[in-house]
């Protein structure tokens, strides 16, 4: 570090490592951030869509003269008004735009509408007469591998196998379940929402709530056969996205809409259309059966998962493939053989949510550790730690772990941690703090009290030889630092990291960034744990890269060597104290501004057996959950989270609270009450009243006993993605708690009061 | 409200009561509590209510969210006749009657009598809802209710129970398990033979066991996607035998 300097200045404040603020944080509480839904533009239109009621149906004919008659409509399209290819998808486009012969999910898009006021625009959508004629439905994932197709490319989605070791391995102990997961979703606060115009020569403007900018841009153009060029998308204000918004929802509608019509076109899905707008967690079904020596180490995993996809291909390939490459979870597994099918059905398409597949395969394989546990009267974790991967271990993919892998150190920062003080019994008979809350179905007596253990491999950022990337500019002018980069926020706090990064290695204080638009390259999307790493390492490069050309340009205007000098609290400095200038002077006469992008490591495709190093690094957690458990009733109550997780190094302390308070509430309703009821096809509960995520009175106390900062390498400042670990192993931490309370199975998340109350009559 | 932001209702008029003084609040009236029908859960909160009508008190407290408490009212949760309503239980527990007033005058009527089935009011068009009134009864009540969340949750099951020492009765009543608000007649009789009325307890646990047993065959549950019947069933039970339990301690 350079001499103390000799004259007071203001500290560069915000760098990595501390607890800065969000910039949105204060108008987001107080109401003034300005959401997607909040975009307004003169003589704009309201866009809304008419969905299909039903879940497979061969669309006869659709009339829209009604529709049209109607005062103040000003288009009403359906498939026939597609230009282009007229279909989307993330993985493939096999989803339509508008349904065209056929509908596969109750809630599909069948037509949409731009009027002059919304209430016109609803009016319309119900004034287009469709003649559906009912088609046979397949509603179940398992039985759809033989059924008849319900799309051109056939029912299986994807299969995967993955094949390790010596797969006729065989345990002395052997431990075997059936597991269900129901489909989560991801109860955004803000529903979908955007608004669209016309621009220039056949182009188009969205603005819209996204994950990734690029990725809808691309789908946009395709499937409207426009040039890329012609179409730019700008960030709108997001609320949440967990996931829900990867997927095209109303992108590709708007632009159609506007461009139809050449008018501004702005649409928002009320709370239930949102339900039927956007892709959920796959629903699935897993048997396992584990394989272990006396001495509890394991010898062989077997699975088979099946996920539901729903009608289209969304994400399935990527979810399912990232299931069966953890499903053994964060255990050394010498041999393994496991089978994956992501499924097409006629229920609501399933895609990304945090956790990515991982959370579905975590939930059945703690059950399997817990079931082995007890077939050897070892203590949870002490199987577990037994098993725990080590830096240096291989995956059941054949790929060497090279980065930081503290699953030991996990377990035993979980180990160490004391219980929660308030024991049963301590609450006042009339505390809503017992399972059944305001209710007040309990009374202490009636509650007993389980611990359950859970612990998470997750892969980081995206895998199987995608050449993954970010853009990010940095400039440097009047001593004020602009960063550009299409990285979308959307609520995981880039943008505050961005800064940080900004000052850290320009040591000035004075940081903007710019609105995310596509006038820049991708950022890739805001998902798989990767944006602080990807468009954190981008952002990093071009930093980095403007300092360096600053020094070398200070270096040339004072005979200084480059290498001498540093830049710290707004000014330049010589080593030796000597020399000190003001940034804002150097950069008054000369603007400096670098655009770089940042690639991770190149990873493979899997083989046939589905080894290779198709990842480019993980992260592990682990959580203790303390149940009450009120089982005459069925009721639950959480009453504390206790987590550790390895994050590589912490960058922003309170951000890092955050994901893992807010991680841990999603995982905990997962186990506990969220869930789309689906019944043939049909969602029954599409709304807040009754899909539930959990209250305030629901969320438990979390308590982060160790955040393991053991630097990653190739990762920026050593940081791991920390946004989908404390979803994962959570779940199955709280449904382990339930077990050691009830002594039932718990063979399924959510946990419905019936499954508990009425568990042996169900057997 | 919500039919209408769904649009699944488009009233062409909307008539405000709640700047209506007689409609608002509550009073003593004699032996009896008198409640506006634009009475708030938030005002049935009111410990100084909740002394006097405490099983309504406490349902009042598991609806919605706070802001759904200081808008929803009395009127509007017996206008909705949802099997979920969480006022009705007591309500039935506590023989309330529900005045109404239309131009051509007023009547009073029995809850039995104006909720007739599935979000179904025997409520004339010109007709409001104005005021409900119970007896201040002499003894315990309790109000339970199931529900997937530990608040802010649409009731699965609910239990509403009186204890009404003068008259030596236990009066129960049951929501979300029939299309209208139950009272469990049978094991209301059962109960009150067993009750040891000179201070209140029973004789022994078996007499519990079994009055749950009668209170869970009374219902007529259905399975939705909210739970199943058999749940329900057993719910009300065990709630049954918990509000009996609480109210004799
Ligand atoms: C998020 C949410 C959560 C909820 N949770 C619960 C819950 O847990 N438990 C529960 O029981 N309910 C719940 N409800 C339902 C709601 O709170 C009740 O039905 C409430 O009492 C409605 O009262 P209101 O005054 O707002 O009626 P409004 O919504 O204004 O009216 C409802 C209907 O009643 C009629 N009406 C209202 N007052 C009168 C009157 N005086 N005379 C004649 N007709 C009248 C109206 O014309 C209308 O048809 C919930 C609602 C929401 C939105």
């Amino acid at each position: 570090m350079s001499s103390a300097p000799t004259i007071a200045r203001t500290p560069t404040l915000g760098r990595i490592g501390e607890s800065v603020q969000r910039p949105d944080g204060a108008p987001k509480t107080s109401g003034e951030f300005v959401f997607s839904s909040d975009l307004w533009a003169d003589g704009m239109l309201w866009g809304q869509t008419l969905r299909s009621p039903h879940a497979h149906a061969r669309i006869l004919g659709i009339d829209v003269s009604k529709a049209l008659a109607i005062a103040g409509v000003r288009a009403v399209l359906t498939h026939e008004d597609v230009p282009g290819d007229g279909c989307y998808g993330l993985d493939r486009p096999d989803q339509p735009v508008l349904a065209k012969d056929v509908v596969r999910f109750c809630g599909e898009p069948v037509a949409v509408v731009a009027a002059d006021h919304p209430e016109t625009a609803r009016r319309a959508a119900e004034a287009v007469e469709v003649d559906y004629e009912m088609l046979a439905t397949v509603c179940d994932a398992e039985a759809a591998k033989d059924a008849p197709a319900i799309h051109p490319e056939g029912n299986v989605i994807r299969h995967v196998v993955v094949r390790h070791g010596d797969t006729g391995a065989v345990g002395e102990v052997q431990v075997e379940g059936t597991y269900e997961v129901g489909m989560q979703d991801q109860a955004f606060m803000g529903t979908e929402s955007g608004m669209a115009a016309p621009i220039g020569d056949g182009g188009v403007e969205l603005r819209i709530s996204t994950q990734w900018l690029h990725g809808d841009r691309d789908q946009i153009a395709a499937a409207l056969g426009l040039a890329v060029e012609d179409v730019h998308i700008t960030l709108a204000g997001v609320g949440g996205a967990f996931g829900a918004r990867e997927d095209v929802t109303l992108q590709i509608h708007l632009c159609l809409l506007a461009l139809h019509t050449g008018r501004p076109v702005k649409m928002i899905y009320n709370r239930g259309e949102s339900f039927f707008g956007h892709v959920h967690r796959h629903p699935a079904r897993l048997w396992y059966r584990h394989h272990a020596g006396r001495d509890g180490r394991l010898v062989k995993v077997e699975a088979r998962l099946t996920l539901d996809g729903g009608a289209y291909a969304s994400s399935t390939s990527f979810v399912l493939a990232n299931a069966c490459h953890f499903a053994a979870g964060p255990y050394r597994t010498p041999n393994a053989l496991v089978e994956g099918w992501g499924m097409r059905t006629n229920n609501p398409p399933c895609g990304a949510m945090r956790g990515f597949g991982v959370v579905q395969a975590c939930f059945a394989h703690e059950a399997q550790m817990d079931r082995l546990a007890a077939a050897l009267n070892l203590h949870p974790l002490e199987v577990r730690r037994r098993n725990a991967l080590r830096r240096g271990d291989s995956l059941i993919t054949g790929q060497r772990i090279t980065g930081a892998t503290p699953v030991i150190e996990l377990l035993d920062a979980l180990a160490e941690a004391p219980l929660p003080q308030a024991a049963v019994g301590s609450v006042a008979e009339t505390d809503m703090e017992l399972p059944g809350g305001a209710g007040r179905t309990a009374d202490s007596r009636h509650v007993r009290r389980g611990v359950g253990y859970a612990a998470s491999i997750k892969n980081l950022m995206y895998s199987a030889g995608d050449d993954d990337y970010s853009t990010a500019a940095c400039s440097l002018a009047d001593g004020v630092v602009t960063i550009t980069c299409a990285c979308v926020e959307v609520g995981q706090g880039f943008v505050t990291l961005a800064g940080q990064i900004a000052r850290e290695v320009l040591g000035i204080s004075e940081v903007e960034i710019s609105p995310a638009d596509t006038s820049i390259g991708s950022a890739g999307s805001s998902s798989a744990s990767r944006q602080s790493w990807m468009s954190g390492g981008a952002v990093l490069a071009a930093c980095e890269a403007v300092r360096d050309d600053l020094l070398a340009h200070v270096s040339s205007k004072t005979g200084l060597a480059a290498g001498e000098l540093m830049l710290q609290d707004g000014e330049v400095l010589s080593a030796d104290g000597s020399f000190r200038a003001s940034v804002a002077e150097f950069t008054a006469e000369k603007a400096f501004r670098r655009e770089e992008v940042f690639r991770h490591i190149q990873t493979e495709e899997p083989d046939e057996n589905g080894q290779g190093n198709i990842h480019v690094a993980f992260a592990f957690a682990a959580h203790r959950a303390v149940v009450d458990v009120d089982a005459e009733m069925g009721l639950l109550r959480t009453v504390e989270i206790a987590t550790a997780q390895d994050v590589g190094k912490i960058l922003n302390p309170i951000q890092a609270l955050g994901q893992i308070e807010g991680g841990i509430a999603q995982g905990l309703g997962l186990a506990v009450m969220e869930e789309l009821v689906i019944d043939e096809g049909k969602m029954r509960n599409a709304s807040f009243t009754d899909y539930l995520i959990p209250t305030a009175l629901d969320m438990c106390d979390v308590n982060v006993v160790r955040l393991v900062e053991e630097p990653e390498p190739d990762a920026p400042f050593g940081a791991k993605g920390i946004g989908e670990p404390p979803t994962i192993s959570s779940t199955p931490a709280v449904a382990a708690a339930v077990r050691a309370a009830t002594g039932l199975e718990i063979s399924r998340v959510p946990i419905r009061p019936s499954d508990v109350a009425l568990a042996d009559s169900q057997a | 409200m919500v039919e209408v932001n769904y649009s699944q209702r488009r009233p062409s008029t909307v008539i405000s009561i709640d700047r209506i003084p007689e409609l608002k609040g509550w009073r003593q009236n004699g032996d009896r509590i008198e409640m506006g029908a634009c009475m708030t859960y938030s005002e049935m909160e009111d410990p100084l209510f909740a002394a006097y009508v405490p099983s309504l008190a406490q349902a009042a407290r598991t609806v919605g969210s706070p802001q759904i408490r200081n808008a929803g009212t009395l009127g509007g949760n017996l206008a909705t006749a949802s099997p979920a309503g969480d006022t009705l239980p007591p309500l039935a527990a506590l023989n309330a009657q529900i005045t109404l007033r239309s131009l051509r005058g007023e009547r009073i009527t029995t809850l039995s009598n104006l909720i007739t089935g599935v979000k179904s009011a025997n409520l004339g068009r010109d007709e409001v809802i104005v005021k409900v009134s119970v007896e201040a009864v002499d003894g315990p009540q309790e109000f339970l209710k199931a529900g997937t969340r530990n608040a802010m949750v649409i009731s699965v099951a609910t239990v509403a129970l009186v204890l009404d020492a003068a008259r030596r009765q236990v009066r129960i009543a049951l929501g979300s398990v029939s299309p209208v608000p139950l009272r469990a007649s049978a094991a209301e009789g059962w109960i009150a033979d067993q009750v040891n009325w000179e201070s209140p307890s029973v004789p022994d646990k078996e007499a519990v066991e079994h009055f749950g047993e009668l209170v869970a065959s009374a219902a007529t549950p259905i399975t939705d996607h909210r739970s199943t019947s058999g749940y329900r069933s057993h719910a009300v039970g065990v709630m049954a035998k918990r509000a009996l339990a609480r109210a004799l301690s």
